[in-house]
């Protein structure tokens, strides 16, 4: 690696740095005043320390050499200062404060790309330095980083004792791990010391570290390679020698008592990876502790190795969001527009007409290529189920096979993150109640082994997930005698196969009967279905008795993205489904009534219409009282009621991402969800039957309406 | 599995750096800007490995190292401090509060890596 | 991952300190504690979008990172008065039972360490506004600070309890 490679790599970070040196400079200078003024709070004097400290470390990164020499001679001062070895004279407060601007001077200069002439603040540096006793000398080391060691040529062998101190594990460093990166050095032979092992098992401090390794390792990386390896425990941690020997020297063979751990001459075969994989259940050893048999011991396990070349970039996430934040904002200017080119006829700026339809062509077709990109493969999801089935199974003492298919199917990513909860739930669910022992299913003519089937695949617009078993299916006497006991059902109605198997999902239903400590930790399935509804999904399940059960989840391929129109009340914004909205209007005040026990109503064509002022139900200050100044937007709910909303103004239609406020909160009356707008703010979305409801009992507002 | 790893710095620069170069490599990264909420983020992720500055306000990486160490769950999870090479001392005092390694600032990504690697693989 | 045996040994070595952490912050003169597992960020205020139909401590939602988060004004809660927030004050963000919630608070004040054997009861004739909130108090070198059930505090809230 070379120091040029890396500044580059960096580099994409600096308008961040500098950003941030601008907040530094300024909290370091008002704490400089505040300690100007005499202040006495040792804070203000660790804060500033911090604050140079940052700078320095952002411009070590970036290789500012200039502006490194700098902040290191200010910060070894401001060290001083904070920890009382030098005191705050009124002199010194002086020049620190001259000291933070020459600091300021010198990341202008780097963030411009200018150097400062030699001498810039060395008046400053040099009351500075004379301060702690300090030349230039150090603080050049300080600007360079450690260079890497030069490997030597030539392949050597060393003979390693690496003997761990008892508290080694107490420090997080894993024997283990360095086996594996001297692995990673060249040929490796090892022999397990194991004479520090106590007797007794009840002597075994499980925190202590009792085994000592020696190790054989050629390789052409060098000595400093091999020590490099035990950097961090060699001296407090661990006693560790790295002798040259010859390439032909052997270990000699472990002391007794136990088995010697051994590299094992080849990597031991990976389960091979197939399309349409069963899962098989006696998983490979994941568990890494040192002295245990299969150590993996390859060099390309370390992350980072290896420049595979695919047509795809790594984007954090932050900037999506960004983007689709952006593009939102977008999708508002471009309705706004629209909005305004109400003033002009077409006839006269056809230009203008067909300009604005381009651009709302393009600004939904760019929204949806940024939502595209939030999606992502299933897989992160699916790739919990084989842990889940393999453990429950275990304590179950069922026999399951795990098999997966489309786990390329691509969901937004926050659809992937809302059906994680229910998804473990249905997998538990089927092995809890759908699959049966072996012995049940031997007495059924069934392989013992039963089968659960995870598979998602895209239809027409939306993402289906399906979990099947091959089961018993859902013994429907017994679901619809507990759906009666429940009162869920009458005794006596009739009901559907299908409607009987749906009854599973109906709230109140999953009791201690069936809810077992694994399914359930107490939360029945209506609680899975109101998840997936949650976020505009839904779960439907299919039973054939004696031979399985399958569940069935579909879901948006985006979370919950709504077309709606973004209204102005006050200084308050709010979204109105565009579904339930007729026509907007603005009307004559011959047009609004306010009639006494009924409340404020308005005529359009003859009908009268409840009208609702939202700023009155919502308390809302400053908003436009008369409906003749404002504008009435007319919606009409699911029942086919129709009511006028004043708001002060519309301010454009807007696809939005449905964010429910029962999954932090719980249900608002009048709101049905919320969402984040453009500008990061968050905007609530109304839910137009309720606002009706509302207008019919306290007549659209608690006043009549202004009529000026 | 992904390994994830806390990130705890009060410089938002440090914390991109970081975070940037470790998700590169396939890392989760949970951020935290000092060490009260480095703390509490432990509470909530399965942090598999944590990189904690040692200048932070509120509470500095040595004591967050300790308060990890006294954490039931992570007597054993390698901590590495963020240091600046004139500080040797901070070596010491970071080992004696329970650290893993050091990463010595400034770094390469690659060092970065590389560090990362040797005890969080 | 943490070894099963390291999971046990740090479990037993809490267990002999008993030992608790908490972040506490005040309101007006008062000293509160919450538990530091409970906290989830400590951010500085930002408008929140008011709610209709819900009790005025409740302040409104804001947007966490694509979260809709609700605002618990602690102070309006305890003594009936709006907090008038400014740039100084912080919202704690809490998780609890899966939800995240905000609550504002006037500053942060301290990390607090605690035996739980210093931990005190609510006295019985003690008459706060916020005794049915609190889990006990901690004598901090003179300073008292009360414990909160944010529980208790915070998901009495998020269960409707408006009949339409």
């Amino acid at each position: 690696m070379t120091e040029e490679s890396s500044t580059n790599d960096l580099s994409r970070f600096k308008t961040t740095y500098f950003e941030e040196c601008a907040e530094l400079l300024i909290t370091a200078e008002e704490c400089l005043l505040r300690l100007q003024e005499g202040s006495d709070d040792p804070e203000d004097c660790n804060a500033v320390f911090r604050c140079v400290h940052s700078i320095k470390g952002g411009a070590g990164a970036f290789a500012f050499t200039d502006l490194v020499r700098f902040a290191h001679v200010f910060e070894t001062a401001l060290d001083a200062l904070r920890s009382g070895r030098v005191g705050l004279t009124p002199a010194l407060a002086e020049v620190l404060v001259r000291g933070n601007d020459i600091l300021g001077d010198f990341v202008r200069a780097a963030q411009e790309g200018v150097v400062l002439p030699p001498d810039h603040g060395d008046r400053v540096t040099q009351v500075l330095n004379a301060l702690t006793g300090q030349g230039g000398a150090d603080a050049k080391a300080a600007a360079s980083a450690t260079p890497a060691p030069a490997p030597e040529s030539g392949e050597e062998s060393f003979l390693v004792r690496f003997t761990p101190a008892a508290n080694m594990l107490r420090t997080g460093n894993d024997p283990l791990m360095m086996v594996r990166e001297l692995a990673g050095l060249g040929a490796l032979d090892i022999r397990a010391d194991l004479t520090r092992l106590p007797a007794r098992l009840e002597d075994l401090a499980a925190q202590d570290a009792y085994l000592a390794w020696s190790f054989r390792i050629t390789t052409e990386q060098g000595r400093q390679a091999v020590l490099d390896v035990f950097e961090f425990v060699a001296g407090d941690c661990a006693e560790v020698s790295v002798e040259a020997v010859g390439a032909e020297t052997v270990l000699e063979p472990a002391a007794p008592p136990a088995a010697v751990a051994h590299a094992p001459a080849a990597p031991p075969p990976e389960a091979p990876a197939h399309d349409d994989h069963p899962v098989s259940l006696d998983h490979p050893a994941d568990a890494a502790h040192p002295a245990e048999g299969g150590l993996r011991l390859r060099a390309e396990d370390k992350p980072g190795a290896g420049g595979v070349h695919t047509a795809s970039i790594r984007v954090e996430l932050d900037k999506v969001d960004r983007l689709v934040n952006m593009v939102g904002e977008l999708v508002i200017t471009q309705a706004m527009l629209g909005q305004q080119s109400n003033r002009f006829s077409a006839e006269s700026h056809p230009e203008l007409f067909m300009g604005l339809q381009e651009l709302s062509h393009h600004t939904r077709e760019l929204q949806e290529s940024v939502m595209a990109i939030r999606a992502q493969p299933i897989k992160t999801l699916f790739s919990r189920a084989p842990r889940i089935v393999r453990d429950l199974s275990a304590r179950l003492g069922k026999q399951v096979r795990l098999v997966m298919s489309g786990e390329g199917t691509e969901v937004d990513k926050t659809v992937i993150e809302q059906l994680s909860d229910p998804m473990v739930h249905l997998i538990r669910n089927s092995l809890d109640h759908g699959l049966e022992t072996p012995e049940e299913r031997a007495a059924r003519g069934k392989p013992a082994e039963g089968t659960i089937h995870l598979s998602a695949e895209h239809r027409s617009g939306r993402v289906i997930i399906q979990i099947e078993d091959d089961g018993h299916g859902i013994d429907r006497r017994r679901v619809l005698e507990k759906a009666i006991e429940k009162g869920l059902v009458e005794r006596g109605q009739t009901l559907s196969d299908e409607q009987i198997d749906q009854l599973i999902f109906a709230p109140g239903f999953s009791t201690a009967a069936a809810v077992s400590d694994v399914s359930g930790r107490g939360v029945g399935l209506d609680v899975v279905r109101k998840n997936i509804q949650d976020v505009g999904g839904r779960v439907s399940v299919q039973s054939q008795p004696g031979v399985g059960a399958r569940f069935i989840m579909s879901l948006p391929l985006t979370l919950a993205v709504m077309d709606g129109m973004l209204v102005a009340v006050g200084g308050e914004r709010y979204v109105l489904p565009l579904t339930n909205i007729v026509e907007s209007i603005r009307p004559k005040p011959e047009q609004t009534h306010a009639l006494v026990n009924v409340g404020n109503m308005l005529t359009l064509r003859g009908e009268y219409i409840r009208l609702v002022a939202l700023h009155s139900l919502f308390n809302v200050e400053g908003a436009v009282t008369d409906p003749t100044k404002g504008l009435v937007v007319v919606v009409e709910t699911e029942g086919g009621d129709r009511v006028g909303l004043l708001v002060d103004e519309l301010l454009g239609q807007q696809q939005v991402v449905i964010k429910s406020l029962e999954s932090n909160f719980r249900p608002v009356r009048g709101v049905s969800a919320a969402t984040i707008l453009g500008d990061g703010r968050v905007a609530l979305i109304l839910d137009v039957g309720a606002l009706k409801a509302e207008g019919d009992r306290d007549g659209g507002g608690t006043a009549p309406l202004a009529a000026e | 599995m992904t390994k994830c790893i806390l990130a705890v710095d009060d410089s938002k620069t440090m914390r991109e750096m970081v975070a940037f170069t470790l998700r590169g490599a396939g890392y989760k990264v949970v951020e935290a800007v000092n060490g009260v909420e480095g703390l509490s983020m432990l509470g909530r992720e399965k942090v598999d490995c944590v990189i904690t500055d040692v200048n932070m306000p509120q509470m500095d990486g040595l004591t967050l190292t300790r308060r990890i160490r006294a954490t039931a769950g992570h007597a054993g999870t390698p901590i590495l401090v963020l240091t600046t090479e004139s500080d040797q001392s901070k070596k010491d005092e970071g080992r004696a509060a329970g650290a893993t390694g050091w990463i010595v600032k400034p770094f390469s990504p690659e060092k970065l890596l590389q560090v990362v690697a040797k005890v969080c693989p | 991952m943490t070894s099963e045996t390291a999971m046990e040994t740090a479990t037993t070595d809490s267990r002999e300190q008993e030992m608790r952490q908490f972040i506490s912050f005040t309101i007006g003169a008062e000293e509160y504690g919450v538990d530091i597992m409970e906290i989830r960020e400590i951010k500085g205020w930002t408008p929140a979008t008011p709610l209709p139909n819900v009790p005025r401590h409740i302040r409104g939602v804001i947007n966490l990172r694509g979260a809709v988060v609700p605002v618990f004004d602690l102070r309006m809660r305890f003594s009936g008065t709006m907090t008038e927030p400014s740039a100084h004050h912080v919202i704690m963000v809490v998780s609890m039972k899966e939800r995240i919630m905000g609550v504002l608070v006037d500053a942060v004040a301290d990390i607090l360490t605690v035996a739980v054997t210093d931990v005190q009861p609510l006295p019985e004739f003690e008459h706060r506004k916020d005794a049915q909130f609190l889990s006990g108090l901690v004598n901090m070198e003179g300073r008292m600070v009360a414990l909160l059930d944010l529980e208790k505090l915070l998901l009495a809230d998020t269960v409707a309890q408006d009949a339409a």
